[in-house]
């Protein structure tokens, strides 16, 4: 049953419609993968296996029917930050404890209602935190791949390391995630997966755990073009719950795989071309030219001026966010408390035992921006750079249709290799943060491996709620490119 | 130094997170080298620039103004650390 592990989210759809296999043995298979290695990948938090079976015999007995919805009996991992009911959602973090929501996500109940099946909680940085899963309370992820002729346990990026790594392991066929700065597609890209942010207000933030509310989005991770616009369709929808949801029909994204691209206007922006840069990732740019062009596109230079300021403008507004976001942990209405001799200081101690230190650095700095005599200085400066951001943007789209760029600034690095000084960390975000402070939709897809041998991404960046755009040239970069396997199975 | 160890407490305080002696003394210099990295941001000419309120063109919904959820305080209060039939239990805040 190893073998259904390695279908696609489409392959599989139509394997159950075929009555080839059943949703059950689908989820049994799973299952079975999440037993046998998640002790050495640490992907999942927790496995929901009554749950996908519970799930899953329901959706055999729509399949038998021929009362199939669209994603009916299709098992997926949920990433920690997604409200599940009745099932324990901890952010990663130790200040949510045992919580146990009694609701749903919208995102997660758009799933069931089209007949997913949930396998699991998947890891994450702690908040959303991180770049590479390492600031999770549950401790790392590592990555399915590793370097030619080595076995250091590398990061799957993150904060979505554990929906990266789950779905570049075969643990499931997807898995939703989050995007603040990079969360979708920098996991994506050192993971030789598929990940879209699509445009703010796409998919309703309801029930996600939240981080810098004005910069959250959730997407999917997927091993193709096409199985990450399948989840994506689901994922999305119009919400009254969240009164950022944009009041527009979910179009049919998987429509525009395949379609052609010629005639489509490519811009490179050329203030992605970074000092220092490595010449592989130059190279794999060049490469993604080539393919797009080959496929009938024409590529313009194009000039985004303010890219530099994006990165720290973003370390004021998503701090800024995140310290009034997370106020409401103060241990009295769920979540951890630590006793203390007084109300204050039962906060504090709560606080101060429940947050990692990526945590608390956050929102003391978020904390410090928004305080008196200090709010204009930065925050203000951080909302008014973010209005040139968009400008660049705009004005970008009014010359080419897309925007295409690495995705992140080099492969994958090790457990414990970045650490130290914070800012390398963040620097890992550089090529991502920018679609997240303008709002608008980026892919990452897969498009070659290193000189390490560990998988490099593509990004293509669009219009607002011009995803099929996105999808339409991502598949031609993954004909081209081709799918990125891990070589060996290291974990089970 | 932009932050010194005086100041990591008065944000700590703000914030409710207890800070021991060595965990001011090493986030004066974190905070510190990140409030200089953005520090980058005053090269901006930012004149006659609006602050961004939202990224997408448009204005916030509204809905009626009638009551759509309720009758949960078994929800509610499921999750509490320490909770009395339907309230939340707090030390002592009033003599």
């Amino acid at each position: 049953m190893t073998e259904l592990t390695k279908l696609t989210l489409a392959d599989a759809r139509e394997g159950l419609r075929r009555k080839q296999f059943s949703s059950t043995e689908l989820a049994r298979a799973f299952l079975a993968a999440i037993e046998a290695g998640n002790k050495a990948l640490n992907a999942y938090v927790l496995a929901t296996p009554e749950r996908a079976l519970a799930q899953a015999k329901l959706s055999d007995a729509r399949l038998a029917k021929g009362d199939a919805r669209p994603l009916e009996g299709l098992a997926v991992g949920i990433k920690d930050l997604y409200c599940t009911k009745g099932v324990r959602t901890t952010a990663g973090s130790n200040i949510l404890d045992n919580f146990t929501p009694t609701y749903e996500s919208t995102v997660t109940q758009n799933l069931w209602d089209a007949g997913a099946v949930m396998l699991g909680k998947l890891n994450c940085d702690e908040f959303a935190m991180g770049s590479s899963n390492e600031t999770s309370c549950f401790g790392p992820v590592s990555s399915p791949w590793r370097r030619k002729g080595s076995n250091v346990a590398l990061v799957p990026g993150g904060s979505s390391g554990g929906s990266s790594a789950a779905v570049a392991a075969e643990l499931c066929l997807a898995a939703t995630a989050t995007d603040t700065g990079g969360s979708i597609r920098q996991p994506a890209a050192i993971t030789g997966t598929v990940g879209i942010k699509p445009t703010y207000g796409r998919c309703s933030r309801w029930g996600i755990v939240a981080f810098a509310s004005s910069l959250d989005q959730a997407g999917p991770i997927a091993k193709t073009v096409r199985d990450a616009a399948i989840m994506l369709r689901h994922m999305a929808s119009v919400d009254p719950k969240d009164s950022t949801s944009v009041e527009a029909p979910v179009p049919d994204y998987e429509a525009a795989v395949g379609q052609s691209i010629k005639g489509l206007k490519v811009g490179v922006p050329k203030e992605y071309r970074i000092d220092g840069s490595p010449k592989e990732i130059e190279d794999l740019w060049q490469q993604g030219i080539a393919w797009l062009k080959a496929a009938g596109a024409s590529v313009h230079e194009v000039s985004l001026p303010h890219t530099k300021f994006a990165l720290p403008a973003y370390y004021i507004v998503a701090p800024a966010e995140c310290s009034s976001n997370l106020a409401r942990y103060d241990g009295v209405r769920y979540g951890l408390r630590k006793p203390g001799h007084d109300l204050i200081d039962t906060y504090e101690a709560t606080r101060a035992a429940g947050f990692g230190a990526e945590v608390r650095r956050r929102v003391l700095i978020g904390t410090y921006v928004l305080s008196a005599g200090y709010y204009d200085a930065y925050y203000i400066k951080a909302q008014q750079v973010r209005a040139l951001i968009l400008r660049d943007f705009t004005e970008a789209f009014e010359k080419v249709d897309v925007l295409l760029t690495p995705t992140t600034p080099g492969p994958a690095f090790g457990i414990g290799e970045v650490s130290g000084d914070p800012i390398q960390m963040y620097l890992n975000d550089i090529f991502t943060v920018t679609a997240n402070m303008a709002g608008v939709p980026g892919i990452s897809v897969p498009a070659g491996l290193s000189s390490e041998g560990t998988p490099l991404g593509l990004q293509l960046i669009g219009r607002p709620f011009d995803e099929a755009t996105l999808f339409r040239a991502g598949q031609v970069i993954e004909d081209a490119a081709g799918r990125f396997a891990v070589p060996e199975r290291w974990w089970a | 130094m932009q932050v010194d160890e005086k100041t990591v407490r008065r944000i700590a305080r703000l914030a409710r997170i207890k800070v021991t002696d060595a965990e001011a003394k090493a986030l004066e210099g974190e905070l510190s080298g990140i409030l200089d990295w953005v520090k980058q941001l005053d090269e901006v000419d930012t004149r006659n620039v609006e602050p961004m309120t939202r990224v997408t063109p448009m204005t916030l919904k509204q809905r009626a103004d009638v009551v759509t959820d309720g009758g949960i305080a078994d929800d509610i209060v499921a999750n509490a650390p320490a909770r009395e039939d339907h309230f939340f239990v707090v030390p002592k805040v009033v003599e």
